[in-house]
């Protein structure tokens, strides 16, 4: 995902020069060191200052021009987060703060390198746009649209390397602020965005063995969410499960319970997210996750997938 | 105020009657609200005055390629009185400062005539003008970016950020100033961070060009500017007065916020009128 959203970047900066993009200290491999060849008075590095990184886009934003703030996720967001909330929100300048590596991605780095309430923390500032793609091909048509849009800012929340693809076959197209259905089916929906995708898909493999049949819909876009398309989720299907790499405040499953109460949904619902806490462990992304419940067996088990 | 050419000369004079305007329009706006950082706008009068009306550039219809940014936002008060001036801000809009239905408040909001760019939060206004002046160079369209920073404000590691950027990136024009009244809120800034004087040493280590000026003679504020050698970003280190220009003011940290009473007003107009002659 990461050498797709820099492929896109750079495509993006081919054809519209006032594409830049300002990153701390972040390794520029694949297509990021193309962009930094090509356009260098259009790559900034301002190293380990991650405050200036957000300012600087707000004043090239300011100019016209159409910034992107390239870090890891913790530090595109948090580390400079009065920045993001004045002077891109305030302000509602279209800058792409992306981060990178989000959720649990960087599992070997402990809690500094988490970002587990990234999507609390940005969607609760007015005029903030996040959008997750779950894999390479969304990611492309996320940047593509963040290079071009001039609503206003976007939190970008991306994996890192190696995601496969999801969306080849999918149902929809990707639009931003709709729901995408990657599959359609009439039993049971499991709602998700971002790289958590791959167990999505898993459960509706092994849902579909047990005789159900199973839509998988990626909500890439967190906000503004697709509020109607999640009614519409809830009331069309039996049981909907909600699968997210995000703290239990503030992300897509209390989002889908409050849309459930108001529709008066009368559907099962389930939710699985990561645990509020700070998870002292380490070891692969996945070992992580289940340190958090997000294990394929136990939200199997839960769901009745088993 | 018509040419597009940089000036060779800024009349003195004429700033100061200019100042003495503009400080008696900001008293009189005081009587309309509870608080307004009197105080803040009176020690950077002659700086903004001199960034308005001697160094930004303008063509017949009054527009700039250059920008200005109040960094430390809650000075906003004499950049009002000089955008009214101007004709960018209307006499209801001033009327209505703080008001239900105004557009203006305490800090300057993007959107606004004339504001570009919100600020209010110290610590925002100088990385902000960084990118501008790096979007001035990309874009090939040479507008110089002048920005006031409040000496408590470069206290703020997010100034220090900026600071280091602006001359790494080579942002030749950016034009900053300090106004070095040496107040905060909670006393002298010179007591707070001793270690952190002189200033200006500190922006040559970090690769400005500096200079540093009596804060009120607008005539050392324009000639501090126009003899830069203009090859990395200029810091101004402006010595100040807080509260300039009314005596029961100066140096009074409660005028940070407070507007005087209908005595205080009287007394305030009667030392603008006598300084005015």
């Amino acid at each position: 995902m990461r050498n797709t959203f820099a492929e896109t970047l750079y495509k993006s900066a081919t054809e519209n020069p006032d594409v830049y993009v300002v990153v701390a200290d972040i390794s520029p491999a694949g297509s990021m060191a193309k962009f930094s060849q090509e356009f260098p008075e259009r790559f900034i590095n301002v190293g380990v200052a991650e405050q200036s990184m957000i300012g600087i886009c707000a004043g090239l934003a300011l100019k016209g021009c159409q910034p992107f703030a390239y870090t890891i996720a913790t530090f595109s967001l948090y580390r400079p987060f009065e920045m993001v909330r004045d002077d891109l929100c305030y302000q509602n300048l279209p800058v792409t703060v992306v981060g990178m590596g989000a959720g649990v991605i960087y599992s070997t780095l402990g809690g500094t390198h988490h970002t587990q309430e990234d999507i609390a923390v940005a969607g609760a500032i007015p005029n903030m746009q996040i959008i997750s793609p779950c894999d390479p091909a969304e990611c492309t048509e996320a940047t593509r649209y963040c290079a071009t849009q001039k609503i206003g800012p976007i939190y970008l929340r991306l994996g890192k390397a190696g995601e496969p693809t999801f969306t080849d076959k999918a149902v929809d197209p990707w639009q931003f602020g709709k729901l995408r259905y990657i599959k359609r089916g009439t039993d049971v929906c499991i709602l998700t965005y971002g790289v958590i995708m791959q167990k999505a898909m898993k459960l509706a493999e092994q849902l579909e063995a047990k005789g159900k049949s199973v839509s998988v819909v990626s909500c890439h876009t967190l906000k503004p969410l697709d509020r109607n398309g999640i009614e519409e989720a809830l009331h069309k299907h039996k049981h909907v499960i909600v699968i997210e790499e995000h703290a239990p405040q503030g992300g897509l499953a209390p989002q889908t319970k409050q849309i459930a109460w108001d529709s008066q949904a009368k559907c099962r619902l389930d939710t699985f997210t990561l645990q509020d806490a700070f998870i002292h462990n380490y070891g692969s992304h996945d070992d992580l996750l289940a340190a958090h419940g997000l294990d394929l067996g136990l939200i199997s088990a839960k769901v009745g997938a088993t | 105020m018509n040419t597009m050419a940089p000036r060779n000369f800024f009349d003195a004079d004429q700033a100061r009657d200019r100042c003495l305007k503009f400080r008696k329009r900001i008293l009189d706006i005081s009587q309309q609200v509870q608080a307004l950082h009197i105080g803040s706008a009176y020690s950077c009068t002659e700086i903004v005055d001199c960034v308005y009306y001697g160094l930004m550039r303008r063509d017949a219809a009054g527009k700039s390629p250059d920008t200005f940014v109040m960094s430390k936002g809650h000075g906003c008060m004499i950049q009002y009185a000089i955008l009214e001036d101007l004709g960018i801000l209307t006499r209801q809009d001033m009327d209505l400062y703080c008001k239900p239905n105004g557009i203006l408040g305490c800090h300057p909001d993007y959107g606004n005539p004339g504001i570009e760019a919100s600020t209010g939060s110290l610590g925002h206004g100088l990385s902000m003008a960084v990118g501008m002046a790096l979007a001035e160079k990309g874009r090939k369209t040479n507008g110089t970016i002048y920005v006031v920073l409040s000496d408590g404000e470069v206290q703020e590691g997010s100034t220090w950020e900026a600071t280091m950027m602006a001359s790494s990136l080579g942002c030749s024009n950016l034009v900053a100033f300090i106004d070095n009244n040496d107040f905060q809120s909670l006393g002298r800034t010179s007591h707070t961070h001793p270690s952190f004087y002189p200033v200006a040493e500190k922006y040559r280590a970090f690769g400005w060009e500096t200079a540093e000026v009596d804060g009120h003679d607008s005539s050392a504020i324009f000639q501090a500017v126009t003899s830069r050698r203009g090859d990395k970003p200029l810091m101004v280190v402006a010595k100040t007065v807080k509260g300039k220009g009314i005596s029961y003011m100066e140096n009074v940290p409660i005028w940070h916020y407070r507007s005087p009473n209908p005595q205080e007003y009287k007394q305030g107009v009667a030392e603008l009128e006598k300084a005015a002659g």
